[in-house]
């Protein structure tokens, strides 16, 4: 248990990437692409993990509880709303490719055009 | 690169990662360690401006300089979005089909769309209190408003989402989040530093400059998905490419 | 102390559950079976932070893996079919616009 969780985020990384390879599709390419940003958010929150930790909010609990790390979690937090959003701008691509090339198979296409 | 070519530089590329990364993972800390120098800082620091939730604390506060950054790049991506999506010359506007609903799902979505767009405002608002935030309570907002969708239909949702008015909010609420830096400058200190009065902890007030911060990005966060969802269900629904377009056309 | 344990079980069981997941998600050919995986994946990454005491990340996670990424994906796919649909079909086609996606 020392080192699965680590382990467990290279897995995603590596499958999302193999993904990305083999694709045939933008779109597919895209999706892979989120499944390997996932990885960097199990990355962060397991290394931040406190054994017997609560979560960091002190709302109704006193002040000299022991919690888990709130920093790797606001880096987290804050990523996973922009990707949606930088996930967005790659799909609006992936369409202007479909308008402009009529196919969205990255092996079709070859060199520049236009 | 052919593709056999691109595949087999990736396993190869995989295994090196592979070994490489386990060796690395061997010297990090332990999964759960008790040992978190800056998590403890952090926690200290949010205590002393009394912001009951460290995270919010952390972004909007301590990193609030960083979360600029991260919205920056939320704006202008949503910007780029709407350039690459908007309708070009050959492209013609078809009325969208209205779609059939069982009464019960309409029932379901009437109910719901009000208290979904309640709680995103309630998570926005104790952002500094309890788990939430701009971030995600912007999202819940955007999410929130499209069961009217799911609901009823595509016009239904064109007439209850004001597109005019959320891209100038998006804007605005970029534009908030750099304005209240300034305060920080005008009362003598560093940009973005927290100097409004801090308030008791625990209250919906406390906390100075976090609860401002999150409601710019609420703002933000919630009309830039919006319209980035907009701009989609546009192309997905409503834009036909002309009979005679460019290359290939019909055969 | 028993407590801890119980906790980092449900660590583990949640790890595997992403893990598979996200494994199924990368595999996936078709994209919009592809989004249905996302979706299950975000769910299960919501589980997995909520384990991690990150309630906050679970939050947004729920709302972005589960909802907005898997939809802009599928009125993707959607766009791109119905595109396709109309240069192949035709003009009378074309009107219509493929509604079969």
């Amino acid at each position: 248990m020392t080192m699965l969780p680590f382990l467990a985020a290279g897995w995603i990384f590596l499958a999302g990437v193999y993904g990305m390879v083999t694709s045939r599709d933008i779109i597919h390419a895209v999706g892979c692409l989120a499944v390997t940003q996932s990885s960097t958010y199990v990355l962060l929150l397991t290394v931040g993990y406190r054994r017997g930790g609560i979560a960091p909010y002190f709302t109704d609990t006193p002040l000299r509880t022991r919690t888990v790390d709130p920093v790797v979690q606001a880096l987290a937090l804050t990523d996973v709303v922009v990707g949606a959003t930088v996930t967005a701008l790659l799909l609006a691509l992936a369409i202007q490719i479909r308008k402009r090339h009529g196919t969205v198979d990255p092996d079709a296409l070859t060199g520049l055009k236009g | 690169m052919s593709r056999s070519a691109r595949i087999r530089l990736f396993w190869a590329t995989a295994v090196v990662f592979a070994a490489v990364y386990t060796l690395a993972c061997t010297g990090l800390p332990h999964f759960g360690t008790a040992v978190h120098p800056y998590g403890t800082r952090a926690v200290a620091t949010s205590l002393r401006q009394r912001t009951a939730n460290v995270v919010s604390s952390v972004n909007f506060d301590q990193r609030a300089l960083d979360t600029l950054g991260e919205e920056s790049i939320l704006f202008a991506s949503v910007l780029g979005t709407l350039v690459l999506l908007r309708r070009a010359r050959d492209e013609r506007v078809g009325p969208p089909q209205a779609g059939r609903v069982l009464p019960s799902t309409r029932l379901l979505g009437l109910v719901m769309v009000p208290i979904t767009l309640l709680t995103g405002v309630y998570i926005v608002a104790h952002g500094q209190l309890s788990p939430g935030g701009g971030f995600q309570g912007g999202v819940i907002l955007a999410t929130g408003l499209h069961m009217a969708y799911v609901a009823a239909d595509y016009r239904v949702l064109k007439r209850i989402r004001p597109l005019a008015v959320l891209d100038l909010a998006d804007a605005l609420g970029a534009g908030a989040f750099v304005a209240l830096g300034f305060a920080g400058l005008i009362a003598g200190g560093a940009y973005l530093q927290n100097v409004l009065p801090l308030g008791t902890f625990g209250q919906l007030s406390s906390g100075g400059l976090v609860p401002l911060l999150n409601a710019a990005v609420g703002v933000e966060v919630g009309s830039g998905i919006i319209v980035l969802l907009a701009s989609f269900l546009d192309q997905a629904v409503e834009v036909r490419p002309a009979r005679n377009s460019g290359s290939g056309g019909g055969t | 102390m028993s407590t801890a344990v119980v906790q980092e079980y449900l660590i583990a069981g949640a790890l595997l559950l992403v893990a598979a997941s996200a494994t199924a998600a990368a595999l996936a050919r078709d994209p919009v079976r592809q989004a249905v995986l996302l979706a299950v994946l975000g769910l299960c990454l919501t589980v997995l932070f909520t384990f991690l005491q990150a309630p906050d990340v679970a939050l947004s996670q729920l709302a972005v893996g589960t909802a907005v990424t898997p939809l802009l994906i599928l009125l993707t796919v959607r766009k791109v079919r119905r595109s396709t649909a109309s240069r192949h079909d035709g003009d009378e086609r074309g009107q219509e616009g493929g509604d079969e996606s």
